[in-house]
């Protein structure tokens, strides 16, 4: 047994996922479909993108509550863009967008406002909590003013191939996620940035003290969890063909249960991003499944609660000291 | 000796931690009303034994007997209410509280109302601090105390508690001689009112003033008993550690110095915070490849400020003159000192030195991590190699080069330490107390690699507290006092007397 255990705390994430699998492939035949495949990863795409950013976030001991609001607003700025372009009453010019531009413009936006946050939480010194619990209410804000409140529809087909179309197979929304999955898997493993994030969140003192750019680190992370929360809007206004002011509203939660369960240590310092894609899975398997079973979606939310308890013990139980 | 005079007792105690062994089969009996000291280098298991000994580490093989029944502790408070009370290296005090309400936390008194009944609590605390023979007013905050004053308080905790026994880890390392001739007293008094006493301490001289006897601990195990402390020396004690005649004189090997590779001139740090005092005036020397420099100073003398400021930590507030090889370099930051060649150990490995939870090689490349990139990306087998390289040339013990460093003992975890900034190919390197709180081999091992990587022509700067080991290491000291340079010794010229006048000029 002994020799089992570390491979059993090392993979038990996907184990939890193949036995939630078994089980609801035994409780419902609908389950274990391509059909269904295709539903639950097309539905945790969003969260999976918006979870790999803040998993940089967190490996950095820090917290981005401002992601629902920044893909709110960055899906509006592509869909307002998309439909009306950009006009300039003092000097009557008009600029149109293609849909490449509009995605473009909305990526940057949500880069731009990650930057902001950083800014605040290095130069400022504000506590991220509390820099990006503000960036939440901007960002609404923000979306609320550039809607005037009401969705933004009839984007177009070229637009609406985003969220809803096909390639090569497999549903774009898919195709995206996947290059931003292994994007940032190359970005934490591979490559100095993603060792210098590790390193300020295992200590950051330690870290100053080698000559890492701290402050320059972490306005990147939050500058690249801005830009992905901007593709997971991309994708949500593409597949709704509409840019709801109210979107995005508690998405926060759901990308830090997911980064939760797949392991990463909001001490900082510790986890993955392979872990994270796991820990979506587990929320988007079990979603799928309690829907499927016809369980009420009340007691969905409190199963979800006590699964991101649960993973926590876990992690605490395999790691004593931390 | 007979049974009824063991008060408590450590039975065949093991520890492990991740596959190393931290104690293997520990015997140990505590005398009622005795000075039990504890004698063993660095990473022999010391502090390992003392949290097993006061439930900080509740699972661990073996058995604890005290008062002939066996016992185990759940958690700290579970062994204090038991009658073991610890007083931590790292004092574990509430800061923004009273005295009063550090000793009472926990276990505040009620009125018949249910609320806290003040009035008892401090009468009773300043009950406990007579008796200590210290005035301290119990309503003040433990943040305004000093390190001595805030052992008192832990000290009244325990009494407060009627513990039977009493475990200090190393108590005297942070405080003045006044203190610790109060704190001798308590532990006399302590004894008188037959509380035992477990104590732990590396400063062998001033065991002799309390030891009743000496338990020698080494790499993990009893190793012997010394009960007749008169008869006993300081060599006795030393053999006792290390199991073998030591001989403690380390021989510096003459090296030839090569050109000037470090110059500051004029450095100047001032106070942010009152702006009429300079933590660092008018400071400047020079250091030749090959050179040994030592700098010696008491608290607060400005000794790792200086380093700092040299290093870029202070680039918007220091002025003053860098040169590197005779060429005047503006360093802004530590990047731009790794780049002029110069690297940092600092004094505190585990906050400063360390990523704890990173493997050796992660480590060990942190502030070379160009080196072993290949093709943009982070190449596994350079990074192995790289801390491999080191873990040879500075005998590190560990299993691979993927160990975890919270793993290691003190005197690997600083050649990890040091191991990153040779990675960095320096010019100059800068330690600050290199070795703090490792053992006598691992010194020693440290003091003959600085030696070596003079001789391969890194100029070295070294900051210590500790005399003996700034006169044996440098070939030239610098003394710091109040800020300013004070003194400056060859090796032939210093004593310890000389440098200690210059020290308290």
């Amino acid at each position: 047994m002994a020799n089992i255990k570390p491979y059993l705390v090392k993979f038990q994430s996907i184990i939890v996922l193949l036995i939630l699998s078994m089980v609801l492939t035994i409780l419902s035949d609908k389950f274990f479909t391509l059909e269904n495949g295709w539903n639950i990863a097309r539905q945790i795409s969003i969260n999976v993108c918006i979870s790999v950013g803040m998993t940089l976030v967190i490996l950095t001991k820090g917290i981005d509550l401002s992601v629902g609001s920044l893909l709110a607003f960055s899906g509006a700025i592509a869909a307002g863009l998309l439909k009306f372009g950009l006009e300039f009453p003092v000097s009557n010019t008009f600029i149109g967008f293609t849909v490449f531009g509009a995605i473009i413009a909305a990526l940057m936006v949500g880069g731009v406002f990650g930057v902001f946050n950083g800014l605040m939480i290095t130069k400022f010194k504000v506590p991220p909590f509390v820099a990006t619990l503000a960036m939440l209410t901007i960002a609404r804000g923000a979306t609320m003013l550039w809607t005037g409140g009401f969705p933004i529809t009839g984007l177009g087909n070229n637009f609406a191939f985003i969220g809803t179309g096909w390639f090569l197979g497999m549903p774009m929304p898919v195709w995206i996620t996947l290059v931003v999955v292994v994007f940032t898997i190359v970005l934490t493993k591979k490559t100095k940035f993603g060792r210098h994030i590790y390193a300020i969140g295992g200590n950051e003192s330690a870290a100053r003290l080698s000559g890492i750019n701290i402050n320059k680190i972490k306005i990147w992370v939050y500058a690249i969890a801005g830009t992905l929360a901007a593709v997971g809007g991309v994708i949500l206004t593409s597949r709704l063909d509409s840019a709801q002011p109210n979107a995005g509203m508690g998405y926060e939660l759901d990308s830090i249960a997911a980064v939760v369960i797949g392991g990463t240590s909001l001490s900082g310092g510790r986890g993955s991003i392979v872990g994270t894609v796991q820990g979506a899975l587990i929320i988007g398997v079990l979603n799928s499944g309690l829907v499927l079973l016809n369980v009420s979606p009340f007691w969905q939310q409190i199963i979800k609660g006590l699964v991101i308890l649960i993973a926590v013990i876990m992690d605490r139980l395999n790691n004593p000291n931390n | 000796m007979e049974q009824q005079d063991i008060l408590f007792q450590a039975k065949n105690i093991t520890k492990k931690f991740g596959g190393v062994t931290a104690l293997n089969q520990v015997n140990l009996n505590v005398h009622t009303g005795k000075v039990n000291v504890i004698v063993g280098e660095n990473g022999a298991g010391k502090s390992t034994l003392m949290k097993i000994l006061s439930g900080v580490y509740p699972d661990y093989e073996g058995e604890l007997i005290l008062n002939g029944e066996l016992v185990s502790f759940s958690n700290p408070k579970d062994a204090m209410q038991k009658g073991i009370a610890i007083m931590h290296q790292e004092l574990n005090l509430i800061p923004h509280l009273s005295i009063t309400e550090n000793i009472f936390l926990g276990r505040e008194l009620q009125n018949s109302f249910g609320l806290l009944d003040s009035k008892t609590m401090y009468s009773q605390t300043k009950e406990l601090l007579v008796r200590l023979g210290c005035g301290l007013n119990p309503s003040t905050l433990v943040s305004k105390l000093r390190v001595g004053e805030q052992q008192l308080v832990e000290i009244a905790k325990a009494l407060l508690e009627e513990a039977k026994v009493v475990i200090m880890d190393e108590p005297t390392s942070a405080i003045s001689d006044a203190e610790v001739e109060v704190l001798f007293n308590i532990i006399k008094s302590l004894k008188a009112q037959n509380v035992s006493v477990l104590y732990i301490s590396h400063k062998l001289d001033e065991l002799f003033l309390i030891a009743d006897r000496f338990i020698g601990l080494r790499d993990g195990k009893t190793v012997g008993t010394i009960e007749n402390v008169e008869a006993t020396t300081k060599n006795d004690l030393i053999r006792l550690m290390v199991g073998r005649d030591i001989k403690n004189k380390y021989q510096k090997d003459v090296v030839d110095f090569g050109k000037e590779v470090l110059r500051v001139e004029n450095i100047n740090l001032p106070n942010v915070n009152n702006k009429e005092f300079n933590i660092l005036k008018d400071i400047s020397f020079s250091l030749k490849k090959g050179e040994v420099l030592g700098f010696f100073g008491l608290m607060g003398a400005g000794r790792t400020e200086l380093l700092e400021t040299i290093f870029g930590l202070h680039p918007k507030v220091m002025t003053g003159q860098i040169y590197i090889d005779e060429q005047e370099v503006k360093i802004n930051a530590v990047s731009d000192a790794i780049k002029q060649g110069l690297g940092l150990v600092p004094e505190d490995r585990k906050e400063d030195g360390l990523v704890l939870q990173m493997e050796i090689c992660k480590n060990t490349s942190m502030a070379a991590v160009d080196t072993v990139i290949k093709n943009g990306f982070l190449n596994k087998k350079l990074e192995a190699d790289l801390s491999k390289k080191y873990i040879q040339s500075l005998k590190i013990k560990t299993p691979s080069e993927n160990q975890l460093s919270k793993n290691l003992s003190g005197g690997n975890q600083q050649k990890v330490v040091l191991a990153k900034w040779l990675a960095t190919k320096p010019k100059v390197l800068f330690l600050d107390e290199p070795t703090r709180g490792i053992d006598v081999n691992a010194k020693n091992e440290i003091y003959h690699l600085i030696n070596k990587l003079a001789k391969e022509g890194l100029g070295i700067v070294v900051v210590s507290s500790e005399l003996p080991e700034i006169m044996a290491i440098s070939d030239r000291i610098l003394v710091l006092s109040q800020s300013k340079i004070s003194g400056e010794f060859c090796q032939k010229t210093a004593t310890e007397e000389v440098i200690m006048q210059a020290a308290t000029l």
